[in-house]
């Protein structure tokens, strides 16, 4: 497999993966990192065997009984032949799997849009519009990304009670439409990304202000938006605290990660149908990891770096 | 800039729109560069106000009332629920486990993450098969890791006890005894979040700009001591970064420790005894278990809030002191190179 172009990550990672690339290209002239022994790899693949063996584990325990797994603690290697009864026994169980499932899709996917669409339009003002009191605001959205928002559970409660919202999916869906953090990330993405001229262009042609943000920078803001979508998407999947709060369990009321504690509640005792109702649930993101996980890898990435 | 010639975007009013409209249009055009901005910023501001900002700072006024799930508020309470939240044994022996699960979790999962990172940051082959290797945990979502590892660490027929008794160990009593349930969540919590942190500690590596290794190496500084000397001190900020979400997300555990009582029923008592009892759970139990009392609730939130900022205070100076040792030695190297 060849390394792609510097151009190429450019355009599919953004420029800071890009200027990383360059780096190591230039390493790579210096001489000064030479391909690593077999220890590194030997090391990376027992951390690699580490990440991955919990869902194995989940998969084994899911393809037996549960008398099998009084029997045996250590499961063998080769799961057994009862994955696809276990996996019938949880999505027709009485926790309404397949309500789970929908509202999940609807809250990740109906955050991610959102989250994405929103900050691109604040970090666009912020990153390359001018008007007064941008500094401070900016600052006021980078020092909230540290604020434990959480922790305002009680009166978010209550504002959710107060527009009838409790246990309907909307009360869970509002408190993820945006984050600080997804602001900060997109003006810093713009400020880069998205050079004036383009602007200046475009507005020199007649085009209206939304107009230009439309055509021009939602355009340019592409890689960063599909990494933050990623993110928001993920976040929202694994939330539980919120959705418990604001839906309980209720049975096809409420979202899987909620859905999975009632299946231990109610059967806890049969563990090869609990595991297989974690297979069942951790295999939607377990796809998308694999279709987008390069995206996550150099999102973070980025993050990091910039953040 | 405002250009007046273009037909696109004219208002459709006829015959006449020569010349009324391009004055209408210069006031629209000055509007729209006027309120754009200011439209563009305003869902965020509004959604985070209703739903961050305000719930936040509204806590402080439901902590000091009496407030009950149900039936609402009741008047003022003054400091009654602090009083009588911090007089009760369970909130302390909240706080305990809380601050103990954070420790085991956080010391060992950052210098596991500094190792890998430094691992990581080799000249590999098939760099991104390696890194989205370590994230795989990452999508996982904590209640399934909780319920994994619950399963795992078993107190009878768990894999991790028939593994102690092959290699001739005693079984441990992972759910009954404290530090052992501590351990056995500090591992979920490790095993989620170290590939994340990997990452970012390895973008952070990747920035350091080469002519510093290459100054020590010229000093002859070894493999270990140009991890300690240049690497570490150069990473501060993103080492900062990592302590400090980790501690707000950390101090604010909830998912794990609740998929970790296998018990029925009661959904977050954290073992027969409290043992694994967190601050986020005793809120929870508060405010929406039997007590139904939301005052009380959010004066447990006030206080977690008060601790996640002082131990964030704490770890800041740590990290700063890391940077003043730091600090001289690059001096010192460069002085040395330019005399050499």
């Amino acid at each position: 497999m060849s390394a792609p172009s510097i151009p190429v990550i450019r355009q599919s990672a953004g420029a800071g993966a890009a200027r990383a690339a360059a780096r190591r290209n230039a390493q790579k002239g210096a001489g000064a990192d030479r391909r690593p022994g077999w220890i590194t790899y030997g090391i990376l693949t027992v951390v690699l065997l580490i990440a991955i063996y919990p869902m194995y584990y989940a998969f084994l325990i899911a393809s037996s009984t549960k008398e099998d797994v009084a029997r045996h603690p250590i499961p063998s290697l080769i799961p057994g032949s009862h994955l696809w009864e276990n996996m019938v026994k949880v999505v027709t169980s009485d926790i309404g799997f397949w309500a789970a499932l929908r509202n999940s899709l609807i809250v990740s996917g109906v955050a991610a849009i959102s989250v994405v669409l929103f900050s691109t339009l604040a970090g666009y003002a912020f990153a390359k519009l001018r008007f007064r009191g941008r500094g401070p605001l900016l600052v006021f959205v980078i020092a909230t990304t540290a604020i434990p928002t959480q922790l305002g559970v009680v009166p978010l409660f209550l504002v959710m009670k107060q527009l009838h919202l409790i246990g309907k999916l909307p009360a869970v869906i509002l408190p993820g439409l945006v984050t600080a953090f997804g602001v900060f990330w997109m003006t810093q993405y713009l400020e880069s990304a998205l050079p004036y001229e383009l602007i200046e262009a475009a507005r020199v042609d007649g085009a209206s202000m939304i107009r230009t943000f439309w055509s021009i920078a939602l355009p340019a803001a592409r890689p960063a938006a599909t990494m933050l979508g990623l993110f928001a998407f993920v976040a929202n999947w694994t939330n539980y605290f919120w959705p418990l709060v604001v839906l309980g369990a209720v049975p096809g009321k409420t979202t899987l990660p909620v859905a999975l504690k009632m299946l231990q509640a109610h059967y806890y005792a049969d563990y090869s149908q609990v595991m297989a109702g974690v297979f069942v649930s951790v295999l939607p993101l377990l796809l998308l990891f694999i279709v987008a996980g390069r995206q996550l890898v150099s999102g973070i990435m980025q993050g990091a770096v910039k953040g | 800039m405002a250009t007046t010639t273009e037909l696109e975007i004219s208002p459709p009013v006829g015959d006449h729109r020569r010349r009324p409209p391009s004055r209408l249009r210069q006031k629209l055009g000055r509007f729209d560069v006027k309120a754009s901005p200011y439209i563009y910023i305003s869902p965020f501001f509004i959604l985070f106000a209703i739903t961050g900002l305000f719930p936040l700072l509204y806590t402080a006024y439901v902590s000091v009332s009496k407030w009950n799930l149900l039936t609402g508020r009741h008047g003022s309470a003054g400091f009654a629920n602090y009083v009588a939240v911090l007089h009760q044994p369970f909130f302390w022996k909240a706080m305990r486990n809380t601050v103990s699960i954070f420790l085991l979790s956080s010391v060992p999962q950052i210098i596991l993450a500094l190792v890998i990172a430094a691992v990581l940051n080799a000249n590999l082959r098939a760099k991104t098969f390696w890194r989205m290797g370590v994230l795989v945990p990452y999508v996982v979502a904590p209640v399934a890791v909780g319920l994994i590892f619950g399963q795992m660490f078993a107190d009878q027929s768990g894999m991790v006890n028939a593994l102690l008794v092959k290699f001739g160990m005693n079984p441990i009593a992972w759910h009954a005894q404290v530090l052992p349930a501590h351990i056995a969540i500090a591992t979920m919590v490790n095993y989620r979040w170290l590939g994340y942190n990997t990452l970012v500690v390895l973008a952070a590596m990747q920035a350091i700009p080469n002519d510093v290794f290459e100054a020590a190496i010229i000093d002859g500084a070894s493999r270990v001591r140009q991890f300690f000397s240049v690497t570490i001190p150069m990473i501060r900020p993103t080492l900062l970064f990592v302590i400090i979400t980790s501690t707000i997300g950390g101090l604010q555990i909830f998912d794990e420790p609740t998929m970790f009582d296998q018990q029925n029923g009661a959904l977050t008592a954290g073992g027969a005894d409290g043992q694994f009892v967190t601050v986020t759970m005793y809120l929870y139990q508060l405010g929406w278990g039997s007590q139904n009392n939301l005052g009380r609730s959010a004066a447990v939130a006030w206080l977690l809030f008060l601790v996640i900022l002082i131990i964030s205070l704490i770890n800041y100076g740590l990290t700063q002191r890391i940077a003043s040792e730091g600090g001289p030695a690059r001096g010192r190297k460069r002085r040395k190179k330019v005399s050499a």
